[in-house]
């Protein structure tokens, strides 16, 4: 499966969720899948995205979901040590592990050769790390929020992309109609 | 006059409950400062961009955030404060030690200093310069400003400020 299927696969779950979605094509696909107000796009600011879900997730109750890819964990790898070191247990960090830069043509990433992010996460203090295929995506997700404690997903799936649109939403639209969903 | 109490009781009284820093030597005393208040969440970051996503994050979830530095870290963030803070229209005060200026012991921190206030008026970020303890006086404004127009706002704080680097 590629990250486009997946995400169609779990829209049903992340529908009534904050969700805070990567850069790029993973924020294009989610938009046009299910655009929803409860969902924070991320137009530019590569590797923050699992920051700011962690935020988010200490400073107010309602679970979040980061859908996160394995890039953008490379590139800001000392978020596993914040994350494992403040517990929230309303957090859900999702990587969606292809192996690649999609964005930007699919260029391989070291997480698709000899580096396991799941084991990284694990180094790193995190507790519930779940490395699990793409096909069971929905019920390991759906499994760590009943349980209500943080999680790291490391979803393993093939390298590919939807063709979408760009997302033409304002920046601040796209917050502060999040803000009220966060506040709602 | 105890400048680290009275930077934490200002953040208080701002109703700034989530602090993210990252160390520097003229930073150790508030930081620490700030680690003991109960009303301040403290969450140390590895890196000053990833702090900057955790304020981020504080500030859609009803936190009032706000981030300590040293200025090398403006190279750090220069995407970050244009593409997140800027773009969405985010509030964050950053206290940061302004490394590299009169009283500076370390050759290399100077390199950076001069660079430091032309990045941030590039960037259109409003900048203050404490350069007297009593400079101080001022962090009130400058939180209720910051939270009012939505903007990061850079406060440099010298060694002179500090009261001397080595000396102190
Ligand atoms: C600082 C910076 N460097 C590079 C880019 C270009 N870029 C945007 S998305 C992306 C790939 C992200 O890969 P990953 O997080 O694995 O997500 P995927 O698209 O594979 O799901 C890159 C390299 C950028 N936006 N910012
Ligand atoms: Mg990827």
């Amino acid at each position: 499966m590629i990250r486009s299927e997946i995400l169609k696969e779990i829209a049903p779950i992340l529908r009534d969720q904050l969700v805070v979605c990567n850069i790029g094509i993973p924020s294009q696909e989610l938009h046009a899948i299910d655009d929803q107000p409860s969902n924070f796009y991320m137009l530019g600011t590569m590797g923050l995205a699992s920051s700011i879900g962690l935020g988010l997730a200490l400073a107010q109750p309602k679970p979040v979901i980061v859908i996160d890819g394995d890039g953008s964990i490379l590139t800001n790898m000392g978020t596993l040590p914040t994350i494992a070191n403040n517990v929230a247990d309303n957090y859900i960090l999702m990587i969606i592990d292809n192996g690649s830069y999609g964005s930007t043509g699919d260029q391989p990433t070291y997480a698709g050769r000899k580096t396991s992010l799941a084991k990284v996460a694990e180094a790193c203090g995190c507790e519930n790390v779940i490395e699990c295929r793409d096909v069971d995506t929905g019920e390991v997700l759906q499994k760590a929020l009943d349980s209500g404690k943080m999680h790291v997903l490391v979803v393993k799936c093939d390298s590919g992309n939807a063709k979408n649109p760009v997302i033409t939403m304002d920046p601040v639209v796209i917050r502060d109609r999040f803000m009220k969903a966060v506040q709602a | 006059m105890n400048i680290d109490k009275k930077i934490a009781d200002d953040l208080v009284a701002n109703d700034i409950s989530f602090v993210t820093t990252v160390p520097c030597k003229q930073l150790a005393g508030v930081i620490e400062e700030i680690d003991q208040r109960d009303d301040i969440f403290h969450i140390p970051s590895n890196k000053e961009d990833e702090g900057m996503g955790l304020c981020a994050g504080a500030w859609m979830g009803g936190k009032r955030p706000a981030i300590i530095m040293q200025n090398t870290a403006i190279g750090v963030t220069l995407n970050t404060l244009a593409t997140l803070i800027q773009y969405y229209r985010m509030p964050l005060p950053m206290l940061i030690s302004y490394r590299g200026e009169l009283r500076e012991p370390v050759a290399c921190q100077v390199e950076m200093a001069v660079h430091t206030k032309a990045l941030l008026a590039q960037l259109n970020i409003p900048t203050y310069h404490f350069h007297w303890q009593k400079d101080v006086e001022e962090l009130d404004n400058i939180l209720k400003y910051t939270f009012m127009c939505n903007k990061p706002v850079a406060i440099l704080t010298d060694a002179n400020f500090w009261g001397g680097y080595g000396d102190q």
